[in-house]
C-alpha cells in the first residue's frame, strides 16, 4: 500500500504562482518600477552625454560644472520627451494626439495579453495574432469595395477574427494535447512572420507596379476617420470601448468569472463544473481577437497599408504593457498610454537633444525587469521587511482562530 | 532527560502564536499536548526543535538552559522529532535514510552502512519493531515508515521524542501498535511529547495532558479526565460530543454504483469493481485508510476522474460520461476532500466562492451576465446561516480559518435542492466546535430525505455519522456493515481482513479478553478496553 502524498495548496505549480505574482501583484510596485527605471535611464543619458564627459575630466577641479552638466543632460532629455509626447509651446497639445495614436494598438494588444494572463495563460503570441489580424483586415480593406460604414465594420470584424483564429488555435492545441502555450505562441509568431513575408510577395497582396513588399492603400471607406491635422483616428475610441468591455467582462460576466477561476485554481474550477479546456480555448481566442484589434488599428488607422513590418515590436511591447498594467483593463490602458508617450516623444528627444532613441527601449526594458523582480523595487524602497512580517503573521493568525 | 519550558512566547508581528507557556516533561514521561488545529502546538514544538527562535522564555534540559539555533542543535542535545509528514527519501533503503545526514564513512569517503545496519537491528530487536534495514522505504506500509522515523531519532540518541500528530495516517491497529511502542520507549527512559487532538489515544497513553488553546496553556490534567472534560477544555466551552441523531428512515436506493472501476494512467487499478447503493435518507460512510480509492470513488461520481468501467446511476439516470456541470446540475452536492485545492478559489472573495458552481444559474447568472446583487444577498444569507466568521464577505477566502472555509464550501453545496450529497473529509482540520455544527447539518440533509455519502479517514467521524459503513481497501469494497459496527472490526477491515474474519477475530478477542494479535504487553490493552 502506498500512501498518497498530501496535497499542499499551491505547491504543485510554483511557476503558476510566480506568474500570478508577477502579472497581478500590487500596482504600487508598477509605479515605483517606472520611477526607478526613469531615474536609471536619466543616469544613462547623463553618463553618455558628451559635455558631461568633458566636465568629468576636471571633476575634482570643478565639481559643480560636472554635476550641473549631469543634471542638465538628464533633465533636458526628459523635457524633450515630454514636449514630444504631451505638450509644447509651439504645437500645444498636438503631441498628445500622437501619443494617443501610438498607444491605440498597444492598449488593444496589451488587453489581449492581460486577458490571457488572468486566465492563467502566458500569451507571448500577440505578435502573430496582430499580424494575422492585420492581414485579414487589410485584405478586406483594399480588395473588397463596399459601402461606407459596412466596409469598416467588416474590416474590424475580420481583423478580430484573424487574431481570434490564431490565438484560438493555440488554446485548442493546449486544451487537447497539453502543449505549453508559451512554446506554441512563440512558434505561431514565427509562422505568422514568415507567412506575411510570403503573402507580401504574392500578387494578391503586393501593390501593382511596386517592387517593394507593400500592399495597395486601403479604400477610404475601410479606414477609421481621423482628426484633421493629426494621425489620431477613431481606432482609439475602439480601444477605449474594448477596455470597457473587458472591464465589464471581468467584473460582471460568467465568462470573466470562469477565466478568473481557471486562472487562479483550475482544479477548483473543474470541481465546480467549469470546463477548463473550453475556457482555455475561449480565453486564447479572445486574447487573439484583442490583439487582432491592434492589427486593425494599424492597417485601418495609422498606416493605411499592409507591410511586412506592420506589427513592428507591438506584440512584445504588449506583454510589457500588460505586465505594467497588472493585467487589469484600466491598468493596461494607462500603461499603454505611458508607452505610447515614450515612443511618440522619443523622436523629438533625439532631434532636440541628440539622446539616442534607444534609451526609451532601455527604460522600457528596465520597467519590465523591475516588475518581474518585485523584491528588487521593494528592497530599493525598503518595503521588504514590513512585507515579510505581515505575510508571516496572516496564515498563523487565520489558523489560530 | 527532564525538559522544562519556562515562559515561552513566540510572536509573529503583533500576533502571539504562543504566549507565556510553562511546560515540564519529566524523565520517562509521556506528556500529551492536546489542542485544536491552530492552537499553537506545532509552533511550540518547532520552538523546542530549534526551527523557530522564541520571542521570550527559556528552554531547560535537566535544569540547564539551552539555546537552539536549528534542528541540528536540538538533535545534538538529545531531542528528536517525528513530523506528521515523514521526512524520508522514498527510493532509499531504511539504512540509507537513517544514515542520511550523519553518515559514517570509510577511508576515501566511501559510505559505511554496516554500522548503521547494526544499530537499526539493535533498536529494532529491543523494541520489537520488525524493520528490515535493507527494505526500500516506499515499499513499506505507513506504520513501518513511521517506525523508521522513530529509529532515526533513536539512532541519534534522542532522550526526548516529539511525535507530531503521529496517528493521523495510521489504521486503528497501527495506532495501537504505536501506543505500545510509546510505552516501551517510556519504559526505557525516553521522554515523549505526544501531540494530538484525538481524545481516545491521548487518554490511553499519556501520563499528563496539557491542554493548549489560542497559544496559551489552559490546564494540565490527568488522563483519567473524561473525554467531555477534555473536549470542553480544548474548545473553551461545553461541547456536545454525541450527535444523538435519530435512526435513519431509508427510502429507495437513489444512488446505484455498479462495478465502478478506475485504472490510472500508470496502469494501477485504483478502484476495483465497486458496487454500492445509497438510499434516500441514509448516510453511507466510506471508511478506509487514506489512499485506498476514496478520492477516485468520489471523483468518478463527480465526473472529474475518467472511469474505466462500470456505471453510476442517480435516480435512474446514468452519470458516467456526463460532464461535471451536467452531473452537478442533476442534483449532486459535492464537498471535496481538500477544500483549498478543489473546494475554493482561495483568491476569490467569500461571496464569489459561495456561488463557485452556481454562478451561471439563476438568480446569479443569466446568459453571460451575472447578477452581483443576488450574489451579495446570497452571501449575506449563507454567512449568517452557517455562522461563517468574517467581517467582510468581500475578503478573500484565504483570510478565513480552516473551519470557516469548510463552512463556506458546505454552505454552498447545501444551498440548493439535492438528490445526492457527497462530502469527503467534511471536518478535516476543522475545530471541534465547528465539527459539531457541520455534523448536524449533514444529518439535517439526510433527514430531508437526501442520500448522503461521507468519506472519512477518521474512524470517530465515520462511527458518529454513518447509518451504514462501506470499508474501502486497496480500491475494493471490503464489506458493507451496519453503522454500529465496533471499532475493532472496522479497524481490521480497514487493514484488509475480510468481514467474516474480522467479526470472528473480534469475537475471539472479546471472549479471551486478549488483544487481537498475541502481544506480550496485555495489561494496558485491558485498561484500554475499560477506558472505552
Amino acid at each position: 500500500m502506498s500512501e498518497k502524498a498530501p496535497v499542499v495548496p499551491g505547491s504543485g505549480k510554483p511557476g503558476n504562482d510566480l506568474l500570478r505574482q508577477i502579472t497581478q501583484g500590487p500596482g504600487l510596485v508598477s509605479v515605483l518600477g517606472v520611477i526607478v527605471a526613469l531615474v536609471i535611464g536619466g543616469l544613462l543619458i547623463a553618463v553618455t552625454d558628451e559635455k558631461v564627459g568633458e566636465t568629468a575630466g576636471y571633476l575634482f577641479a570643478q565639481p559643480s560644472a560636472f554635476f550641473g552638466e549631469f543634471w542638465r543632460a538628464a533633465t533636458e532629455s526628459y523635457v524633450a520627451l515630454f514636449n514630444g509626447s504631451i505638450y509644447n509651446s509651439s504645437q500645444g497639445f498636438k503631441p498628445f494626439l500622437e501619443t494617443l495614436t501610438v498607444s491605440t494598438p498597444l492598449i488593444c494588444a496589451g488587453l489581449g495579453v492581460a486577458v490571457a494572463f488572468r486566465a492563467g495563460l502566458f500569451n507571448i503570441g500577440a505578435q502573430g495574432q496582430i499580424i494575422i489580424g492585420s492581414v485579414l483586415a487589410a485584405y478586406i480593406g483594399f480588395a473588397w469595395h463596399l459601402p461606407i460604414g459596412l466596409h469598416l465594420l467588416l474590416v474590424i470584424v475580420f481583423g478580430l477574427l484573424g487574431g481570434a483564429i490564431w490565438g484560438g488555435l493555440v488554446g485548442l492545441l493546449k486544451a487537447k494535447t497539453g502543449a505549453h502555450e508559451v512554446i506554441l505562441t512563440i512558434m505561431f509568431n514565427y509562422v505568422a512572420v514568415y507567412l506575411i513575408d510570403f503573402l507580401m510577395n504574392t500578387q494578391g497582396f503586393r501593390r501593382p507596379g511596386e517592387t517593394n513588399p507593400i500592399s495597395p492603400i486601403l479604400d477610404s471607406s475601410a479606414i477609421f476617420p481621423a482628426i484633421p491635422g493629426s494621425r489620431l483616428h477613431l481606432g482609439f475610441v475602439m480601444a477605449v470601448l474594448l477596455v470597457l468591455a473587458v472591464s465589464w467582462m471581468f467584473k460582471r460576466s460568467t465568462v470573466g468569472f470562469e477565466f478568473r477561476a481557471v486562472g487562479h485554481n483550475p482544479e477548483a474550477a473543474q470541481t465546480a463544473g467549469i470546463n477548463v479546456a473550453r475556457t482555455t480555448i475561449i480565453a486564447m481566442a479572445l486574447a487573439g481577437a484583442l490583439a487582432g484589434a491592434a492589427g486593425v488599428a494599424q492597417v485601418a488607422g495609422t498606416e493605411k497599408v499592409l507591410t511586412g513590418g506592420i506589427a513592428g515590436s507591438l506584440g512584445f511591447d504588449a506583454i510589457t504593457v500588460a505586465l505594467l498594467g497588472r493585467s487589469t483593463p484600466w491598468g493596461t490602458f494607462f500603461a499603454g498610454l505611458l508607452f505610447g508617450a515614450f515612443q511618440a516623444g522619443a523622436v523629438n528627444m533625439q532631434i532636440t537633444t541628440g539622446t539616442p532613441i534607444d534609451i526609451v527601449s532601455v527604460v522600457q526594458s528596465l520597467i519590465v525587469l523591475f516588475i518581474a523582480a518585485p523584491p528588487l523595487v521593494k528592497a530599493i524602497f525598503g518595503m521588504n521587511r514590513k512585507k515579510k512580517r505581515s505575510s508571516k503573521l496572516e496564515p498563523t493568525k487565520a489558523g489560530a482562530k | 532527560m527532564k525538559l522544562e519550558l519556562r515562559g515561552i512566547s513566540k510572536a509573529f508581528g503583533s500576533f502571539y502564536a504562543n504566549k507565556d507557556i510553562d511546560l515540564t516533561v519529566d524523565d520517562a514521561q509521556i506528556h500529551c499536548l492536546l489542542g485544536e488545529n491552530g492552537a499553537g502546538k506545532s509552533t511550540l514544538m518547532n520552538v523546542l526543535y530549534g526551527l523557530y527562535q522564541p520571542t521570550e522564555g527559556q528552554i531547560l534540559l535537566d535544569g540547564k538552559p539551552v539555546e537552539f539555533s536549528g534542528p541540528g542543535d536540538a538533535m545534538a542535545s538529545g531531542i528528536g522529532m517525528v513530523h506528521q509528514h515523514f521526512m524520508l527519501v522514498p527510493v532509499f533503503t531504511v539504512a540509507e535514510n537513517i544514515a542520511l545526514g550523519a553518515e559514517t564513512t570509510k577511508a576515501g569517503g566511501v559510505l559505511d552502512l554496516q554500522v548503521t545496519r547494526k544499530k537499526i537491528r539493535e533498536i529494532s530487536d529491543r523494541y520489537g519493531f520488525d524493520v528490515d534495514p535493507d527494505a526500500v522505504v516506499e515499499d513499506l506500509p505507513v506504520g513501518v515508515q513511521q517506525r523508521v522515523e522513530i529509529i532515526k531519532a533513536l539512532v541519534r540518541e534522542a532522550k526526548i521524542l516529539i511525535l507530531d500528530e503521529p496517528t493521523a495516517v495510521l489504521t486503528p491497529q497501527e495506532t495501537d501498535e504505536l501506543l505500545d511502542i510509546m510505552r516501551q520507549l517510556k519504559a526505557n527512559g525516553t521522554s515523549i511529547v505526544f501531540i494530538s487532538h484525538k481524545l481516545r489515544e491521548v487518554r490511553a497513553v499519556s501520563d499528563v495532558i496539557t491542554v493548549i488553546r489560542r497559544g496559551q496553556v489552559i490546564d494540565s490534567v490527568s488522563p483519567e479526565s473524561s473525554t467531555t472534560e477534555l473536549a470542553n477544555l480544548m474548545v473553551g466551552r461545553a461541547v456536545e460530543l454525541n450527535l444523538n441523531k435519530a435512526a435513519a428512515t431509508p427510502g429507495q436506493a437513489v444512488l446505484q454504483v455498479k462495478d465502478l472501476t478506475v485504472v490510472d494512467p500508470a496502469g494501477t487499478t485504483t478502484l476495483d469493481s465497486v458496487t454500492l447503493d445509497i438510499h434516500a435518507g441514509e448516510i453511507l460512510a466510506i471508511a478506509g485508510v487514506q489512499g485506498n480509492g476514496q478520492t477516485e470513488l468520489t471523483e468518478a461520481i463527480l465526473g472529474t476522474q475518467p472511469v474505466t468501467g462500470g456505471s453510476v446511476k442517480l435516480a435512474g439516470q446514468e452519470l458516467v460520461g456526463k460532464s461535471v456541470k451536467q452531473i452537478l446540475r442533476s442534483g449532486l452536492g459535492f464537498v471535496p476532500e481538500d477544500r483549498s485545492v478543489h473546494g475554493l478559489v482561495t483568491q476569490f472573495s467569500i461571496e464569489e466562492n459561495l456561488v463557485l458552481d452556481l454562478y451561471d444559474r439563476p438568480p446569479f447568472g443569466k446568459g453571460i451576465s451575472m447578477n452581483l446583487e443576488a450574489i451579495k444577498k446570497n452571501a449575506a444569507q449563507q454567512i449568517q446561516g452557517f455562522d461563517v466568521r468574517t467581517d467582510n464577505p468581500l475578503n478573500p477566502a484565504s483570510s478565513l480559518s480552516g473551519g470557516n472555509q469548510q463552512k463556506v464550501v458546505m454552505a454552498r453545496e447545501l444551498s440548493r435542492d439535492l438528490k445526492l450529497f457527497i462530502a469527503s473529509q467534511p471536518t478535516r482540520g476543522v475545530d471541534v466546535g465547528s465539527i459539531e455544527f457541520l455534523h448536524r447539518r449533514i444529518v439535517a440533509e439526510r433527514d430531508k430525505g437526501t442520500p448522503v455519502m461521507i468519506v472519512s479517514t477518521e474512524l470517530d467521524e465515520v462511527m458518529e455519522l454513518a447509518d451504514r459503513i462501506a470499508v474501502l481497501y486497496k480500491g475494493r469494497i471490503n464489506g458493507i456493515v451496519p453503522g454500529d459496527t465496533s471499532r475493532e472490526v472496522l479497524g481490521l477491515m480497514m487493514a484488509g481482513v475480510s468481514q467474516e474474519e474480522a467479526l470472528a477475530q473480534a469475537e475471539f478477542a472479546k471472549a479471551e479478553n486478549e488483544p487481537v494479535e498475541a502481544q506480550p504487553a496485555s495489561e494496558h490493552d485491558n485498561q484500554e478496553g475499560e477506558a472505552q
